[in-house]
């Protein structure tokens, strides 16, 4: 019996691990993935890691970059500090199971929503607001002379696989009757790789993506982009179906990084306007929004003061989108179509009501 | 007054539980009766989170349309074909390359693996040399080296390396060969792009040798295991017989080292087949590429793997069944 216990103990380990798997609910008032987030102390976030503007890895290991502020963002509204995140990287392939099995509470990694993706029948996730409207373009060496997609025929097109790039690739071709060789690649490093090799005369992928990694090339100036857009690309936080009071917290997030900015509430000024706001009661608007007001943090599960904490993290939608894509990076981007509704563009929060 | 003991009753039978007969049969039983019930439970237990997350199997998607191209393939696919065609042509690509990679392997292996015992020391070094290097460097590490380092290194165009029937440029491997209206037609540069009948990729050509060359130092050792297993006194006759190195290696020696050679081969092709999905690495569309692809597209990650696992668990036994009827064939026959 001494010999036997051990070898029974072990199924039976496995089994109750296996149990153990099973899905977290998303009944009840509290969300599941939320409260495990509180009671791990912190968040563990999704993102490329390879992509300049949006999330990269600096020399001293420190994230930076777009997707890695809403990351920021996130855990400044659930602990109240930006620091508690873990980050880690995913390549495209990876990133939905990641997400599904758990492993990552939040996907902020360039990712396209799309009705697939989204639909439980699909990858199932939960799309929180999109926080960069892009675009699919391909990017080719100046001196191969290429001005046109259909000058692309009959070459080697590089592109990372398992990303919607590669299907949009492949209609447009399609549409065009251009024949071309499509070179698949697991990664984003890989693709560039091949195509610096000379491997590809062309290079696909999101506008911004192009944009930002050309800045990592030995001579950007080199490099231009085609005038076509080959697909509308919004790039938007994920997280699961399963648990949608989890994908509140995130949306909501989110939309405070719109709302401060339509606002005029920036990360150097939350502290004066926060004061003002609890100095002047007829400031209805700017207290509920603040959290002096009203229990919109508690609604979400979350603390009152959250969009304060959030804005004090990182700053605004406007703040986030200048330091790591627009004037203030290497990228330059151009504000575009992610303007604020106000000024013509697509960046739009519901009211906090 | 001394009692005797009675008489022990005679053969009085133990009852059932006690008998030496069953008690074997009867632990066996409850052990698979424990085994079955954890293997309902577990495939339970996947059912029922599989229904609850809404990813209970179908296959339906199996006849959608792919939407994606493939870079090379041996069996005709486009985007407008279903996702089957598509692991089907990834399969014929893995194939392809497993099938190439064995014939490759197998000859570099043997070669490098007689050197060890050829009389001409450089020889011996080198190839002690070769089988040192290559068997300690991971595999992914040598694709990504043979692919980003030599091959994309390579010049394009009317710079490309030349012989005589026999181009290499950064495009791709081009071969002479049977073309159009079976003519011998040698590769030549139309327009700054070489055109040729039989045209490797460069992937494919990165992923060959990386295979070849790893595989090969494996098989080395295994030849050389088995030409070391035959006993001295055999070559010692052979040559006193006044037989030459080459024919005693090859009437001698190989006959009887086959019988050790073939069951340590059987491994290596088996890890040949599927070291083959580190394809992905270097950008060839195998049958791993595609099911990736596939998995991503349409989010049908059980289904996926269970074909990938059931495709190469398929590959891996047929090369198994095939090297056990070739070993049968090499065995001693008793007479």
């Amino acid at each position: 019996m001494r010999l036997l216990a051990p070898s029974l103990s072990i199924p039976l380990l496995l089994a109750g691990l296996l149990a153990g798997c099973a899905p977290e609910g998303g009944s009840g008032v509290q969300s599941a993935k939320l409260s495990a987030i509180q009671g791990r102390g912190k968040l563990i976030c999704g993102v490329d890691g390879k992509l300049p503007g949006f999330s990269f890895v600096g020399p001293d290991g420190t994230y930076t970059g777009l997707d890695v502020d809403v990351c920021k963002a996130v855990a400044a509204a659930v602990f109240a500090d930006p620091k508690k995140v873990e980050y880690r990287d995913l390549n495209s392939s990876e990133r939905f199971a990641a997400l599904a099995s758990g492993e990552v509470d939040l996907l902020s990694r360039n990712t396209t929503m799309t009705l697939s993706r989204d639909a439980a029948g699909g990858n199932a996730l939960s799309f929180a607001p999109t926080t960069f409207y892009d675009g699919q373009g391909v990017m080719t060496a100046k001196s191969s002379g290429i001005t046109t997609l259909k000058a692309l025929s009959g070459k080697p097109i590089c592109v990372e696989s398992g990303t919607t790039t590669e299907l949009n690739l492949a209609d447009r071709m399609r549409e065009l009757n251009v024949p071309y060789t499509p070179l698949k690649f697991q990664t984003g490093d890989q693709t560039y790789a091949a195509y610096l090799g000379g491997r590809c005369v062309a290079v696909t992928s999101d506008r911004s993506q192009l944009a930002a990694k050309r800045t990592s090339f030995p001579n950007p100036a080199e490099h231009v982009l085609l005038p076509d857009v080959m697909s509308k690309e919004p790039l938007t936080p994920a997280t699961v179906n399963a648990d949608p009071l989890w994908a509140d917290v995130v949306r909501w997030t989110v939309n405070t990084l719109f709302q401060a900015e339509e606002l005029g509430i920036t990360q150097a000024n939350v502290a004066a306007k926060l004061a003002e706001a609890k100095a002047n009661p007829k400031l209805a608007d700017l207290r509920r929004f603040l959290g002096v007001e009203g229990d919109f943090g508690k609604q979400l599960g979350l603390p009152a003061d959250f969009v304060p904490k959030v804005i004090a993290a990182v700053g605004n939608y406007g703040e986030v989108f200048d330091r790591n894509v627009g004037p203030q990076s290497p990228l330059k981007l151009d504000r575009g179509v992610n303007k604020q509704w106000k000024e013509g563009g697509l960046i739009y929060s519901p009211p906090f009501r | 007054m001394v009692l005797t003991p009675p008489p022990p009753a005679p053969e009085a039978a133990p009852p059932w539980w006690r008998d030496r007969r069953v008690i074997p049969w009867l632990v066996q039983a409850v052990v698979g009766l424990v085994v079955l019930l954890l293997i309902a439970f577990l495939l339970g237990n996947l059912i029922r989170n599989l229904t609850a997350a809404g990813l209970l199997l179908t296959w339906r998607w199996l006849s959608q349309p792919a939407g994606f191209d493939l870079g090379e393939t041996i069996v005709p696919f486009d985007a407008g074909m279903p996702y089957w065609r598509g692991l089907l042509a990834g399969l014929a690509n893995t194939l392809r390359a497993v099938l190439c990679g064995l014939v490759g392997a197998t000859l570099l292996g043997s070669l490098a693996g007689m050197a060890a015992f050829s009389s001409n020391g450089l020889l011996r070094g080198l190839a002690r040399v070769y089988v040192e290097v290559v068997r300690n460097i991971p595999l992914l590490l040598q694709l990504v080296f043979w692919y980003f380092v030599v091959f994309l290194a390579l010049p394009n165009g009317a710079a490309a390396l030349q012989l005589p029937g026999v181009v290499l440029a950064k495009s791709g491997l081009y071969l002479a060969g049977l073309g159009e209206g079976l003519r011998w037609q040698l590769p030549q540069l139309v327009n700054g792009v070489w055109q040729a009948p039989l045209r490797l990729s460069v992937e494919f050509a990165a992923l060959l040798t990386g295979l070849i060359i790893y595989s090969g130092a494996f098989i080395a050792e295994v030849v050389r295991g088995g030409i070391a297993a035959v006993p001295k006194g055999q070559w010692e006759a052979a040559s006193s017989l006044g037989l030459s190195w080459f024919t005693t290696l090859r009437q001698v020696v190989l006959p009887q080292s086959l019988r050790v050679i073939i069951p340590g081969l059987n491994t290596q092709y088996i890890s040949l087949a599927k070291n083959s999905s580190l394809a992905v690495a270097v950008g060839f569309s195998d049958l791993y590429s595609v099911a990736e692809t596939t998995l991503n597209q349409t989010g049908r990650a059980v289904e996926v793997y269970l074909i990938l696992l059931g495709a190469y668990l398929g590959l891996d036994l047929l090369i198994s069944a095939l090297m056990n009827g070739l070993n049968r064939l090499v065995q001693i026959r008793e007479r």
